[in-house]
Order: structure tokens, then sequence, then C-alpha cells
């Protein structure tokens, strides 16, 4: 039945939770930021939560997810664990990646996070590989890669879009088209409106979803879930969306008009899901509020952890470079 | 190379490509997670303008062996990624200036997805890429690039000189857990040497003493140590006692070895294809007097490539190169 009738009571209801982890992390960040308490680059999701969420119940824990460094809400979608990533963003031992990564590169491979790039559009190409070591080994488990709708115009996207088309390889290219690449609008610098339309240059299936509607959003991935792990190839999703704050904490995005900013508001995902939940009476107000403060109170928790935590020792700068240490 | 004496009985004469290619069937053999990919390096497509990946599609199967699109960029990024996922991808780069295209996977996400994981991750490929000047390919086809990549940490360089090297040194990069950057010569590709069989594994980061001496050091890797080789041989005919260390790794590159050598004759000389400034001689000789200041004779040598594009005419491309002629002038001139 949920084939035909699109994500159950329960699926929505996780949706949800990731919805709102990310939403709460987000503001929690920005106030953090915003007092001096936390020294770090940042670049707001908000908005964007639905769309790795209703992907993200599709997938495996060993499923890969690669990422920007917009990459929040694709990070706590996936299950990147909390605690690790906080106190990697304040630069601590106890960061998933020991502090030498910071918020634009995280990485936890057993959450299947194995890429967080600050480059526009290079998750692409490493996606294929992914991929291209799933098929070789027939493990079942698919890629798939997140990036802006500015990405679409790397020579990266066109080289990695390619590729996985003529390999078939078991990648979801998912494009979450906020409509501006750093202050630039999607016309300003695109020559498509819909980026989906891409997807035929490479013979590629490709899905143009609103990615602020969880059951739209949910049944897209659902498709390109099922292909790649099918054996049937890639597929390139561009997911409708808007980015509500400005490209990094700081950019007052006055570039934004302000009446379309008001009108993507209207749209804002998290309300909406929120109240689809009611009205559809998958959960009662008071459920989704005891969601929410228990989200709440799991955030604070780690705020609290990250900040307490040392920072790591000088010496773990001169490790990792190599697999052996190699004395310079 | 090619010494002229017989072969013994557990040695074979092979063209350097011939050392590659059983380098990877070999490594292939031993690994399943051992892959390649790159520019038509399948059968259908030839197995690779040199030769280097023949047989291996037929003997390894499509999946394994993969011909690409020309696409820099989706070559070495799937690199990355299979690496990742726990492969081995020995990816070929057609020709070395045509990593400037996929700088960005090799500096920015090969080199430190070790680093900026906090070790979670690695990245254990190998790019195999040919180039070298001398051949008339001008511009854009016979760059030594290797003095940009060793500014990157998080990246091994291999440079060999002979067959043999080849061949170990090629297996050393795909078994090693970092990225690794093999740059063969377009020229020496074709020329030949020997192979001993099962010859015991070569480690990355240790120079080769070609031939030991005590007045002076004369430090080189790739195709210049064929000249390096014959004037050094034609100097100790004249008395002149020239201990020359084939580098082989760039990075790591073996300090011990040169450090010592030096110690000993307080006089070196450093030779590379690359254009001198800025480049790994430049590296070499900085490192020789920081330690050794007190010791030289003489301040240490560069020769390399003058400041220039490699120009196609063979009038404009022959003078700007290395000969035996000007490295031994360099010599003499320590002396």
């Amino acid at each position: 039945m949920e084939r035909l009738n699109g994500p159950d009571g329960a699926t929505l209801l996780n949706i949800y939770g990731k919805v709102s982890l990310i939403k709460q992390c987000d503001e929690r960040l920005i106030r953090l930021i915003r007092s001096g308490r936390l020294a770090a680059p940042y670049y707001s999701p908000r908005g964007q939560e639905v769309i790795p969420a209703a992907i993200s119940v599709l997938l495996n824990d060993d499923d890969y997810v690669v990422t920007i460094y917009r990459g929040l809400h694709d990070h706590l979608a996936k299950g990147v664990p909390l605690k690790g990533l906080l106190a990697e963003y304040f630069g601590r031992a106890a960061g998933h990646c020991k502090g030498k990564g910071g918020p634009m590169h995280i990485t936890h491979p057993a959450s299947g996070v194995v890429m967080t790039t600050g480059i526009v559009g290079s998750g692409i190409p490493i996606a294929n590989g992914l991929g291209w070591a799933s098929q070789l080994r027939g493990d079942g488990r698919i890629a798939v890669t997140n990036f802006g709708d500015g990405a679409s115009n790397i020579g990266a996207f066109h080289e990695g879009l390619n590729l996985a088309a003529v390999w078939k390889l078991p990648v979801i290219f998912v494009c979450q088209n906020n409509q501006w690449a750093e202050h630039t609008s999607l016309a300003g610098g695109t020559s498509v409106t819909d980026i989906a339309n891409r997807g035929a240059a490479y013979d590629m299936p490709s899905i143009l979803v609103d990615g602020n509607d969880a059951r739209a959003m949910w049944g897209a991935a659902r498709e390109a879930v099922e292909r790649a792990r099918n054996g049937g190839g890639p597929t390139l999703i561009e997911a409708k969306t808007f980015r509500f704050n400005g490209h990094n904490l700081g950019d007052p995005a006055h570039y934004i008009p302000e009446e379309e900013l008001a009108a993507w508001q209207l749209r804002d995902p998290h309300p909406a899901l929120r109240a689809l939940l009611i009205a559809e009476g998958h959960a009662t107000e008071a459920e989704i509020a005891a969601i929410e403060e228990s989200i709440a109170a799991e955030i604070e928790d780690a705020v609290a952890y990250a900040m307490e935590q040392p920072y790591p020792d000088e010496s773990e700068g001169r490790l990792d470079i190599y697999d052996e240490e190699i004395a310079i | 190379m090619t010494t002229g004496t017989e072969n013994r009985a557990d040695e074979r004469t092979v063209t350097c490509a011939d050392a590659v290619q059983e380098a990877l069937a070999e490594a292939m053999e031993r690994d399943d997670s051992v892959i390649v990919l790159g520019e038509d390096v399948a059968d259908l497509q030839g197995g690779g303008i040199r030769g280097c990946t023949q047989g291996l599609s037929t003997r390894f199967g499509d999946g394994r062996v993969r011909s690409t699109p020309i696409s820099e960029q989706a070559i070495i990024g799937a690199a990355v990624g299979a690496a990742i996922a726990g492969m081995r991808p020995v990816a070929e780069i057609m020709l070395m200036n045509f990593i400037t295209v996929a700088m960005d996977q090799i500096v920015n996400h090969a080199a430190k997805t070790r680093y900026m994981s906090g070790g979670q991750a690695s990245v254990p490929l190998t790019i195999r890429t040919m180039t070298g000047a001398g051949a008339g390919t001008g511009g854009q086809h016979s760059d030594m690039l290797e003095a940009w990549l060793a500014h990157v940490p998080g990246l091994k360089i291999a440079v060999p000189s002979t067959a043999a090297d080849y061949k170990a040194l090629l297996t050393a990069c795909i078994f090693d857990d970092n990225p690794c950057i093999f740059i063969e010569n377009t020229l020496q590709l074709k020329s030949k040497g020997s192979l001993i069989a099962n010859e015991k594994p070569l480690p990355l980061g240790k120079a080769r003493i070609v031939r030991s001496g005590s007045d002076v050091t004369l430090i080189s890797y790739g195709r210049p140590m064929i000249d390096a080789e014959k004037v050094a041989a034609s100097l100790g005919d004249q008395g002149l006692s020239v201990e020359l260390i084939d580098l082989r790794t760039i990075v790591p590159f073996d300090e011990e070895t040169i450090l010592n050598s030096v110690a000993k004759t307080g006089r070196a000389v450093v030779l590379h294809e690359a254009v001198k400034r800025f480049g790994v001689g430049a590296e070499i000789a900085s490192r020789i007097h920081e330690e050794l200041f007190a010791d030289l004779k003489k301040p240490v040598l560069r020769l390399g490539m003058p400041y220039t594009p490699v120009p196609f005419s063979s009038a404009l491309e022959k003078p700007i190169l290395w000969n035996a002629d000007k490295i031994e002038a360099a010599i003499r001139s320590l002396m």
C-alpha cells in the first residue's frame, strides 16, 4: 500500500524528527555564533531540511552520503552523532575529525558520510567512485551526492553525470536548488530554469520535485533509490527549495528580493510538515511538542558536551597527514 | 638501464612500459581491490597509448579495468571515491599536463581527506601519468610538474629511472595507503632494462646509491639519470670520484642517504629535468645547506630547465635540457 500511497504516518513522523533536529540545531548554532561562543564558518541549510530528511529514511546506514559545506542538514539526516558533530564545530579533540576538518569537512564513515567538501561540485565525481566500488562488490550500497544549483554550472557536474550514466552507477545526484548560488540568482547564472532538464543531456532519468514537500520528496527519493539499488543506474533529482538565510552567516542577503523571500517563507517546509502530521492524525500537537522538546534537550546536552571538551593537543596537527607519521 | 652485460638466469629484458604492465597485472592478481581506470586503458581501446595496461581488461574483466571518457576530474574523482570505499584504484592521467584539469581532486580531496577526516578515511589511490621533454611535444605535453605536487602535504611522488624501478616503485605506490603520483617518462617507456624475478619489494622513500664515490655527490631522478650515470662513469675513469644517487621518491625524499653522502663528499649537484626555479632541487639544496653548511666545500649547485615553457622546435628545446657536458661542467666547477 505504501508503494501506491506514499510514506505512511510513521515514516512522515520519522522525517519530521529529522527536520526538527536540523531546524533546532541550525537555530542553536546561529545563536552560539552570534553570541560569540562559537567561532566557525557557517552555511545555514534552513529551508532545505526536508530534502535529506525524506531521502535518508530510505537509505541504509552503510549507504554513502557526500555533501558540501552547507551540509548540516545532510549530516544530521543521515545520522551523524550530534555530540561529535558539535565538538567538531567547536574544534575540539572529541570532534569526529579531531578538530582537523571543521564544519565544512564533516566526515563520519560509520553513518555513511564519507565526504563533505568545501569545493562546489567536487563531491559529484567522488560519488561515482563510491558507486563503482559498490558495483564491483555487488554489496548493494548506493551513494547520494548533494549539491546546490550553482554546482550544476561547474565542469565536475557535467563530467560526473556523464560518467555515471555511461557506467550505470548506483548514484543519486541531488541538486538542492535553493535559487541562489552564493549571491547570484538562478536566472543570473544558469541557462536553464529547471536543472532537472540537464539530466537529458546525459540520458539520465531526472526528477523535478518540490523539495519542501515531504511526501513528494519521499516519492522522488524512493524512485531513485529503487533504481540505484536494482542496477538501473543513476538519477538526477532536482529538489526546488529556498535558502532562508544568506550564503554564510554574516551575509545579510540584501540581494534577495523581499517579495521572493516572503513568498518562499509561506512555503516553509517545517511548519508545513508539522501541520500535515496533525491534520492527517499521524500525531497530536502534544506528541509533536514532546518530540521537539526531547530534541531540544538532546541539542543542549550536545552543546554542553562539545564546549566542555578539550582542544586537541598541538601534536595532533602533525598526525593523519600520511598513513604513517613522517617527520618533516 | 641496460648495461650491455649478459643477463642472469632469473633476469629478463623488458621495456619500461612492460614493467608497468607487469606491476599492474601482478597487483591485480594479488588483490581484488586493485582497479584501473583512465582514457583508453581497456583492450578495446588499445590497452593504453603506450600499452602499459595491455591485456588487463581481458584478463581481469572490464569491471575492474575501465576506459573512461576524456574527463580528468571525473577520473580522479572516481578514483578518490573508490579509494575511500576501500579499493586501490590506479588512475591513468595520460599526460602530466592534463592533471592540471584534475588538480582540485588531487589537491583538495585525494591529498587532504585523511587529514581533514581526522584519519577516519584514507585514499589509497595511485595516479600514473606520463610526461617529459625532448620529443618535440611542446608546451602542453612535456612538463615535469612534480614540484607542484610535492608542495601539497598528503601526496607521495615517485619517479622511476630504470625498468626495474618502474615495476618496483609502481607496486609500492599501489600498495601504499596514501595517494601516490607515479611519473612515467614518455621517451623512456619504450626503452629497455632488466627485471629480476621475485625481486624483493621496494619501499617508497629510499634512494639508490647507483655508484659510490668520495669527491662529489650527484643527485638526480627520472630520465636525466641516464646521462648522470654516463658522466659519473667517465669522470671516475679520469680520477674524479662521483657518488651518484637516484632519488626514486620525491616525497618523501631520502634525506638520510643524501646527507650521509654529502657529509662525506662535501660537494653536491642536484640535477632534474623540471624548471630549476622553485624546484625539487631547491628543496634538496636547502636541506643540505641547513644540515651540512659547515661541512660543505662549495655551495650546492642546481641543474634544471631555465624558467621557460618547453618550446617545440628542437633548435630551441635541446639547448634548455640537461646533457652530459652540462653535468660534467657543473661537477668540475665545484672541484
